[in-house]
């Protein structure tokens, strides 16, 4: 994924990226609640949605699953990658769908991503799998507590 | 995790997450175009969804943004090396300062990394990161007096993926 610039925004453009980080409500025209709220049209949030959607403003919208909860597991994960190696194993971890994101980040542990799995077995399954392909240990690093927040992004 | 059993989604609860997961229909009648796309009834549609949603399988239904566009281009993984016995008091303070947005216990990997307690930070400049970590800092080693051994924090300089998560049924 490429690095964007900060985007420019107008002042509908920040409460609706602050409102659509809440839960849509599950009834028929969920995207006129949101709209009615603003004090503009259905149309209008969902013209702005698609915009952010293909600017890449928004990534995703749509549920957010939280596969521990069927039995699954998260897992944030590091490696050490040789810096000529860089961007070869960059490509072939993103290539595995268990790999949800992935940063760069400047340590000798310079790759950090977070796996996802739908059985709790996926997740060293798919870290042996990452090393065998690119040849390099992979460091687990499994959450044994998380200690509760809730940040939504002020745009 | 809580503790409940796991809720295993059927046949129709996955085939309605695997619809879902390259994201909502941006529809005037989202979940109706979704159970078009399904040939499903409507009802249907509601009625999983909102069970998936009660049994915290589904966490909210809700945009992705991207951080960098929204002008937090500072991502900075702040990790501690915490006394084992005050991580879990420390770690439910530092959860509690406005910056952070994750908060988590994690295993160390001795000798190569030492620290068991990260806390997410973001913020518009990394030199807002650097101050929000150094003030928690400082207010961590005069509330837990020696708990913490050392800091620091890995700031992100690339995305190298952010798709969220696919489900891997």
């Amino acid at each position: 994924m490429r690095e964007r610039r900060p985007a420019t925004l107008d002042d509908l453009d920040r409460q609706l990226l602050w409102a659509l980080q809440d839960d849509l409500p599950l009834c028929e025209r969920p995207f006129a609640v949101l709209a009615t709220g603003l004090g503009v049209s259905e149309e209008e949030v969902l013209q702005r949605l698609r915009r952010y959607l293909a600017e890449g403003i928004v990534t995703r919208f749509g549920p957010f699953f939280q596969v521990e909860r069927m039995g699954g597991a998260f897992c944030l994960a590091a490696m050490a990658v040789p810096e000529e190696r860089f961007d070869e194993v960059t490509v072939a971890v993103g290539a595995f769908p268990q790999v949800a994101h992935n940063y760069r980040r400047e340590h000798a542990l310079n790759m950090w991503f977070v796996l996802a799995a739908t059985r709790p077995e996926g997740i060293v399954e798919t870290a042996r799998a990452i090393e065998n392909a690119v040849s390099l240990p992979v460091w687990l690093f499994p959450k044994e507590r998380e200690y509760f927040v809730r940040l939504r992004l002020r745009p | 995790m809580n503790g409940e059993a796991p809720f295993v989604p059927d046949e129709r609860d996955r085939a309605l997450m695997l619809a879902t997961q390259e994201g909502l229909p941006l529809a005037v009648r989202p979940y109706h175009a979704l159970a078009e796309r399904l040939g499903w009834a409507p009802e249907e549609v509601f009625a999983r969804l909102a069970r998936l949603h009660a049994v915290g399988v589904i966490r909210r239904i809700a945009a992705a943004p991207n951080h960098y566009a929204l002008g937090y281009v500072a991502n900075g993984m702040s990790v501690w090396d915490v006394d084992d016995e005050r991580v879990d008091e420390l770690g439910q303070w530092l959860a509690a300062q406005g910056e952070v947005s994750h908060c988590y216990r994690r295993p160390r990997a001795l000798p190569l990394w030492r620290y068991n307690l990260f806390a997410m930070f973001h913020a518009r400049e990394r030199v807002e990161v650097e101050r929000a970590v150094a003030s928690v800092a400082a207010l961590l080693a005069a509330r837990f007096p020696g708990a913490v051994r050392a800091h620091e924090v890995l700031f992100s300089s690339r995305i190298l993926k952010k798709t969220g998560v696919r489900l891997d049924f």
